[in-house]
């Protein structure tokens, strides 16, 4: 305490500090503080402060600040200390900006000018005092202005300053990577300086280089190892040990590159066994930093090409951590168990107990690290004992983001290593109730859909067995006080679908549960919506059933309620009850077909059902479809124009943004030319597939391609997404004719485009069969893995079903798989587009899985030129349906919307659903509206929820 | 990278913090009040390390070590190793207790800017750059001596004996 004279503090400041301390609250605290700030304002902006002075004044507010007051009105003040001539002065005002400013701030454009000259300074504590700042406050903007004063400084003989000029010049890499990728060269030469600090200060940015690209270092392997061996070797000054280790960072910077230099790369390896053994056998075990470095060594080995020998080393040493009683080693021990046991699998064992003791250890963060090795080492045989262990943690801890945490990672293993299904929904229920608001959605989708799916094996009564068991356990569950939302919409969800399946609870019973839940979560929407949806499944299996339906009390009073709610999704869910309540058993039966939720829904994209009323409508004159590739790219023309307003005001809303304006110089032009040429046939040879694939180039294949056409060039680019439009103005026959030859082809070919990327997919559910074998064999695989594939099953049997089901010849194939990835690819969760996907097959999480589906088929139809952005979002409606085994709202509504135009866009097919079909299997209007009451009655999820979950899917 | 230099004593107050990536005061306050709840809550004789991810977002980790009345904690990412990191912390209180004989929480909060002249010498822009204690206080007591020459050129005499007696 003696020494605040000698520092300059005054009085003031002491007592500042003093009467900090003492303050009894936070209010006394701020109060004191705002009182210095009142004071230091003043003071600060009087004229001919002594230089000290000014600089205990700095200080003070650097102080204010670090007990989180704005100090902000006193930043000019430390810029203008940093160009004062006094080193003193300067270095604080250096500190003090450094503390005070970021790089975008507003003052630091004052700075720069005195940086670049201090750079240049011979004094070269000033030189240092800039490079602080340099590292602090130039962002990529003004990187320019210092760097070739800092790349000169490269070459400064004091070390000190080359070794921060590195640094610096490793920050301007780090915030802009390309300003100075002509220089990292620099930082090859400087591992060759003499002094060993500098050398060592590059390790550094080579660190961060060669973990982007291992590759180019190759050549620098020889070099690292023999500056480690000089290291180890105690070459070096003592100046460098410290406590008795030899430079332990250079060491472990060292080692850790070479761990990236040789990961997989068995040549130089090899180089590195020497120097890695030499310090194992040598490095100090009694201190920190000994133990630190032989720590990295473990790393290192197991990232390298394995040597039995060096193995050995590191399973010696992990056993030494492990035995020691310094939590700290425990914890550097599990870390490398964690490690080597990917290469070793059998150590794991040796340590079983050591392993149980850091697990029951009070120390939370030796816990948690030891929860992380046994998510490592988990297998079938110990998930049970993991999973149940994670999941009592899970309970009790509050910290809410490792909750999440250790939440997902029970998932996910319980997913991949479940012996059983009532085991798995067991661990599922207890995750959802403790955790089930901070679980990702998806996770719930993939219960339901486990539930609604079974284990895949063709065993029905055990798939009902587990259903049976999963309602039962939900009823019981529900006896408990607030459950999580997510949890009540599977209960819910599981509920309907299931909960008078095997008769032993009776409709009553469930719908009264429902009641219950809806009316003590009133609050959350989405759970209501959930139960009003269940409801009306149950309600529609009595009615099915051909028994007499009472509608409870309170399930009356609920429906009565919601009729009026304010949310219209809850509403228009009672009137469906309403009206399902209402109808004759044969509509129920096929409005609400009972344990259909795993049915495949076909969707007839090409919307060939419709053929025969485009036909007709052509017939009476209407004006055929005008394809959008046929109109974009076109002139614009007025009267067509005209048209579209015409168009666009008979089909309601349009959901996609208007185009932008073309410029007017183009429409004015060829408007004569398009009044002369408006409808006059053309051999167009090209138009029919064009029709339908709206980007794709086209092979002229069709019969009724060579036949006479419409001239459609200068037909203006449409919006909304291709379909089929009602023609309005004139029309002549032979146009009608070939539009509905194509699009009868077209049906033919879906069909065998679907059973070709069924055919494709096949080997992919194979290859993550074996990589789920390599796992288990990894994981010391004592036995076989039962990795679910999520879509694995599925995807056979669809598969097969489709291949049955296509009579078309194989010459259309070719045609047809590109036309699968395209803008009219008919709707499949299963079909990954093109076979190129194969990466979806490496990844082993089966939601990871999903996603990569989603994502080829992205990448798919985006290779084939088709307008990806307006596939995806199908693609994923779909993938959302039939994947989770939920369907939202949105989802349905959007099936329909494509399943069933006739009812949204078609004016008159509504009126008269049963057009007559052509004896092909192609599905008529009822069938589609059939399929969205399927899809309806397979549950519901709010509408409110859906871009969330897009953006889940999306990643 | 060292992301963090933070001492705060044992009623959460903070005596220093040095942040490596610019953050605002209100964010700082945020941390080092984070860092408090799970510094105190901690039990003696448990490891030096705390899963940070939670407070610093990811690939963070946290070491600490409790001397008297002051934690010192430093917070970094996965190119850094945890027990050296708390042999860094070792060398920094090793390299104060020479610089003030006997440290004390007092000579922090009265030497701050001092302080920041040693931490500078040992973590540069993230990076560590000196882990000899009798280096880094050559270097400080270089500076100290030009800082106070430069100091007798442009102000009286006397404070720069004043600076030099210490």
């Amino acid at each position: 305490m003696g020494s605040q004279g000698g520092f300059y503090q005054s009085k003031e400041f002491l007592d500042l500090v003093k009467s900090i301390g003492e303050a009894r609250s936070k209010a006394e605290e701020d109060r004191i503080v705002l009182n210095e700030i009142e004071t230091l304002k003043r003071r600060i902006s009087e004229p001919d402060i002594p230089k000290r002075k000014m600089k205990e004044y700095i200080i003070r507010l650097v102080y204010i600040e670090m007990l989180g007051h704005d100090a902000s009105f006193g930043y000019i003040h430390a810029v203008k200390m940093t160009h004062d001539d006094s080193l003193l002065v300067k270095r604080t005002g250096y500190l003090a900006v450094t503390l005070f400013l970021n790089e975008d701030h507003d003052l630091i454009i004052l700075i720069v000018n005195t940086i670049q000259k201090d750079l240049k300074s011979d004094n070269y504590l000033v030189v240092c005092a800039a490079l602080n700042a340099v590292c602090k406050l130039i962002n990529e903007e003004t990187i320019p202005a210092v760097l070739p004063q800092v790349m000169e400084l490269l070459a400064h003989p004091k070390e000190a300053v080359r070794k921060k000029a590195i640094m610096a010049l490793h920050r301007f890499y780090q915030k802009s990577p390309s300003s100075v990728s002509h220089l990292v060269s620099n930082f090859r030469k400087r591992l060759c300086d003499n002094d060993p600090g500098v050398m060592g200060a590059t390790l550094c940015p080579l660190f961060e280089l060669i973990a982007r690209d291992v590759n180019s270092y190759k050549d620098l392997v020889i070099s690292f190892v023999s500056i480690l061996k000089q290291v180890a070797e105690r070459r070096l000054s003592k100046a460098y040990d410290c406590h008795q280790m030899p430079a332990p960072f250079i060491q472990i910077k060292l080692l850790k590159i070479l761990a990236l230099l040789g990961s997989g790369d068995k040549q130089a390896s090899e180089n590195m066994y020497t120097v890695v053994g030499d310090i194992f056998r040598k490095c100090d075990s009694s201190s920190n930093i000994g133990n630190a470095v032989l720590y990295e060594c473990i790393c290192c080995v197991s990232s390298i090409y394995p040597n039995p020998k060096l193995l050995e080393s590191a399973a010696d040493v992990i056993s030494r951590f492990l035995k020691s009683d310094s939590h700290n080693l425990k914890y550097m021990g599990i870390d490398a168990l964690g490690r080597l046991i990917k290469i070793s699998p059998e150590i794991a064992e040796q340590h079983q107990l050591a392993v149980i003791d850091c697990l029951e250890d009070p120390d939370d963060t030796l816990k948690r690290k030891t929860f992380e090795l046994l998510y490592k080492m988990t297998k079938s045989t110990n998930v049970e004992v993991i999973v149940d262990r994670m999941i009592d943690y899970m309970i009790s801890i509050s910290d809410n983001h490792y909750k999440t945490e250790i939440a997902s990672r029970c998932v996910e293993l319980a997913e991949q290593f479940a012996p059983s299904n009532q085991w798995f929904i067991q661990t599922m229920n207890r995750v959802f109730e403790h955790a089930g608001d901070l679980v990702n959605i998806k996770v719930a989708h993939s219960l339901m859909r486990l539930i609604a799916e079974g284990f895949g094996e063709d065993d029905d009564n055990a798939d009902s067995k587990l259903r049976s068991s999963a309602v039962e356990s939900y009823l019981r569950i529900l006896g408990e006080p607030k459950l999580p939302s997510v949890f009540l919409q599977v209960i819910c969800w599981v509920l309907g679908e299931y909960g008078t399946a095997d008769g032993m609870f009776s409709a009553s019973d469930i719908t009264g549960k429902l009641c219950d839940v809806a009316e003590a979560y009133s609050n959350d929407e989405t759970v209501k919506a959930y139960a009003t949806t269940a409801l009306i499944k149950i309600y529609a299996f009595k009615i099915a059933a051909r028994r007499k339906v009472d509608m409870l009390p309170e399930c009356q009073s609920l429906m009565e309620e919601l009729l009026a709610s304010h949310s219209t999704d809850l509403q228009q869910r009672a009137y469906e009850l309403q009206a399902v309540i209402g109808l004759d058993a044969h509509a129920v039966e096929c409005i609400m077909p009972s344990d259909a939720s795993c049915e495949d829904i076909e969707v007839d994209r090409d919307l060939s059902f419709l053929n025969d009323y485009i036909q007709e409508a052509i017939e009476k004159g209407a004006q055929p479809y005008i394809p959008e590739s046929e109109r974009s790219g076109m002139l614009n023309i007025s009267n067509f124009r005209n048209q579209d307003h015409h168009e666009a005001s008979s089909h309601g809303l349009r959901f996609e943004a208007y185009e932008l304006p073309k410029p007017a110089v183009q429409s004015r032009i060829p408007q004569a030319l398009i009044a002369s040429t408006e409808i006059v046939p053309v051999p167009e040879p090209m138009y029919p597939r064009e029709s339908y694939q709206t980007t794709m180039p086209s092979i002229p294949s069709d019969a009724g391609s060579a036949e006479l056409k419409l001239r459609l060039e200068g037909v203006q680019k449409k919006w909304g997404r291709p379909t089929y439009t009602p023609a309005t103005s004139t029309s002549n026959s032979t146009s009608q004719k070939t539009v509905n030859g194509t699009s009868q082809g077209d049906g033919a070919s879906t069909v065998s485009s679907m059973r070709e990327t069924y055919d494709s997919r096949k080997p992919q559910v194979e290859v993550s069969h074996e990589k789920q074998k390599l796992a288990a064999s990894l994981f010391g695989g004592s036995s076989k893995t039962e990795k679910r594939p999520a879509t694995g099953h599925k995807a056979a049997k669809a598969s097969s079903h489709m291949v049955e089901k296509s009579h078309v010849p194989k010459s259309s194939m070719e045609v047809a798989s590109d036309k699968a990835a395209s803008a009219q690819q008919p709707p499949d969760l299963l079909d990954l587009g093109e076979p190129t996907a194969t990466s979806t097959a490496l990844q082993l999480d089966p939601f990871k899985q999903l996603e990569g589906l989603l994502d080829t088929t992205e990448v798919a139809s985006a290779v084939n030129g088709a307008p990806a952005a307006s596939v995806s979002p199908d693609i994923m409606a779909l993938y959302v349906d039939t994947a989770a085994g939920i369907h939202n709202k949105n989802d349905a509504d959007l099936l329909s919307g494509l399943s069933n135009p006739s009812v949204t866009n078609m004016p008159g097919t509504t009126a008269m659903p049963q057009v007559t079909q052509s004896s092909s299997k192609r599905p008529n209007p009822k069938d589609s509206l059939e399929k969205d009451a399927l899809v309806r009655q397979m549950g519901v999820n709010p509408s409110s929820q859906n871009p969330n979950l897009f953006k889940d899917l999306l990643g | 990278m060292i992301k963090a230099v933070m001492v705060m004593n044992t009623q959460g107050k903070s005596r220093l913090a040095k942040f490596y990536e610019y953050l605002s005061v209100e964010k700082q306050q945020e941390l080092i009040r984070g860092v408090f709840s799970v510094l105190c809550s901690r039990a003696e004789n448990v490891s030096n390390f705390i899963d940070a991810e939670s407070i610093f977002g990811l690939d963070s980790r946290l070491v600490y070590k409790h001397f008297a009345t002051l934690y010192f904690v430093f917070v970094f990412d996965s190119s850094e190793n945890e027990l050296a990191v708390l042999d860094l912390i070792q060398v920094f209180v090793e390299t104060l207790d020479k610089c003030f004989q006997n440290v004390c929480e007092l000579d922090i909060v009265f030497n701050y800017s001092k302080i920041h002249t040693i931490l500078d010498e040992m973590v540069f822009g993230g990076q560590v750059v000196e882990t000899s204690s009798s280096e880094i206080m050559k270097a400080v007591e270089e500076i100290s001596k030009l800082e106070a020459a430069s100091n007798a050129i442009s102000l009286i005499p006397k404070s720069a004996s004043g600076w030099r007696s210490r």
